[in-house]
């Protein structure tokens, strides 16, 4: 591309941006806080109940709760909220577990019609994927780092 | 008749003679309910699939137009359309359901006036008695192949735009041996391809306003013409973006007229309360509100002499992940109602 492409290009790109709307940084930051905030109000909540009411401790509570908040999360994309959610609380709602519950199940229910195999099978992990892939490659390097030190600097 | 660089002159005026438009449940709460013929209220329109309920939204926009029209489909010689989706295939299955000898078209939102430059050149040129032509998109079935499964919560920028569903179709035809007032073409201006570097896809309005100045100052050039020569100059669907800095565009560029007078369909299809950010987009937008909205105001007399500029976005999802910038596009046709003969 020639030079003078380019400043043509950077000159229409700042006149485009004077009219480019902009994100609402500081709203989404505390539609984002109270919102995901209310997500792990009644994750804590599900957490107690697991707690009082059946045979878990503070430690393995954990996994229903997850498993809990995932279903709820089903529900929610299945009929149709989630999404709404979504746009309304960003972060929010995406950064939860619920967010990846969403990616995986929005994306399974999007490609039934391509067939349970290669629809929902292939593509149910598209998004959501990625975050499995590299969550469980940097879990690893963590703890490669830790071992390595441990040996060398004795623990 | 070549006029100019880029554009054609139909002296033979060809005629807009019937339209048929169909929409879905957003455009049904929109700005412009009763100039659809159609509307359903639920995505799906009882179809397995977003892709069937995307190709029943052309076949019945084609339905209703032949309808409307009075015309058997056996009488049409050609049918000029495209669509969004992956090898327009809700529009060439829209094809083989009317069995009307085909041209299937892609120049992504600016394919409606692709089609109508088309059609009214041929049929100018004794090409084709009648002509269908049009331009359709579905959100659901833009979304989940532009962007992320339909259901997934990700937050759109405000500059993002929403692809309208919907279906436009327009039946032209010869003047000759007809009476009374009809929307004709009198010129059509062919863009090129424009690309100003943007990449974002969340920002199809910044990124498409360009090759709308491009095309319409292209088309002032070879016809001779002013902005003062238009009720209406309407560009696809620049949105709330788009349109602001086009206009700025246009001034720069010498270009004065009236803001009023610079419209754009997808500001113009939905209610400034409908959650659609900077408006609306997608093939279908300028083909619903042209061929539904603006022809009607025409016939109440609103418009005389209309500029219709569709903008294309001219990127698929592969190149926006390997960090293509945009290249986008733009069609003008001019439209007059006025006696034909």
């Amino acid at each position: 591309m020639s030079k003078d492409q380019t400043a043509k290009q950077e000159a229409y790109q700042k006149l485009q941006s004077k009219h480019e709307l902009k994100r609402p940084v500081l709203k989404n930051c505390v539609k984002a806080f109270l919102v995901g905030g209310m997500f792990c109000l009644i994750g804590q909540a599900i957490t107690y109940f697991y707690i009082y009411f059946f045979d878990f401790t503070e430690q393995t509570a954990g996994n229903p709760t997850v498993a809990t908040m995932v279903f709820l999360s089903l529900l929610l994309t299945g009929f149709g909220v989630y999404d709404h959610i979504g746009q309304f609380a960003g972060a929010g709602s995406a950064v939860p577990v619920t967010g990846f519950g969403n990616a995986v199940i929005s994306a399974a229910i999007e490609h039934r019609t391509e067939g349970f195999v290669l629809g929902v099978g292939g593509n149910m992990f598209k998004l959501a994927g990625s975050v499995i892939l590299f969550g469980v490659f940097s879990a690893f390097v963590v703890a490669l780092i830790k071992t390595i030190y441990l040996k060398i600097v004795g623990g | 008749m070549l006029i100019g660089k880029q554009s054609w002159a139909f002296q033979n005026k060809p005629v807009i003679l019937e339209t048929g438009v169909t929409g879905g449940p957003f455009e049904s709460n929109g700005a412009l309910p009763e100039d659809f013929d159609l509307l359903y209220d639920d995505l799906w329109m009882e179809q397995e699939s977003y892709e069937k309920a995307h190709r029943l939204l052309m076949e019945k926009a084609v339905e209703i137009a032949l309808q409307k029209g009075n015309v058997q489909k056996e009488d049409i010689q050609f049918f000029l359309a495209g669509d969004l989706t992956n090898q327009i295939t809700p529009t060439s299955f829209a094809a083989r359901t009317n069995a009307i000898p085909y041209f299937g078209l892609y120049g992504a939102c600016s394919t409606s006036m692709e089609g109508l430059a088309l059609a009214s050149f041929i049929v100018n040129y004794g090409g084709a008695h009648y002509l269908l032509t049009g331009a359709s998109s579905h959100n659901a079935a833009a979304e989940r192949q532009f962007l992320y499964p339909t259901e997934y919560g990700g937050q759109k920028p405000p500059t993002a735009q929403w692809t309208i569903t919907g279906a436009g179709v327009a039946l032209v035809t010869r003047s000759e041996g007809l009476t009374g007032q009809f929307p004709y073409a009198v010129s059509a201006t062919i863009g090129k391809v424009i690309d100003m570097g943007l990449k974002d896809p969340f920002n199809m309005g910044g990124a498409m306003a360009p090759a709308a100045v491009d095309t319409i100052l292209a088309h002032f050039e070879d016809t001779g013409l002013t902005p003062d020569d238009y009720d209406l100059i309407v560009t696809g669907d620049l949105g709330e973006v788009g349109r602001e800095t086009a206009y700025d565009l246009l001034q720069q560029r010498g270009c004065q007229m009236d803001k009023e007078k610079f419209q754009d369909c997808g500001l113009l299809i939905f209610k400034p309360d409908q959650p659609v950010l900077a408006g609306g987009s997608g093939a279908g937008c300028s083909a619903v509100v042209l061929y539904g909205h603006l022809l009607n105001e025409m016939k109440k007399g609103t418009y005389q002499k209309i500029l219709v500029v569709a903008t294309g976005a001219l990127l698929s999802p592969l190149s926006v992940q390997q960090k293509e910038s945009i290249p986008c596009i733009a069609h003008a046709v001019a439209i007059e109602y006025g006696t034909v003969c």
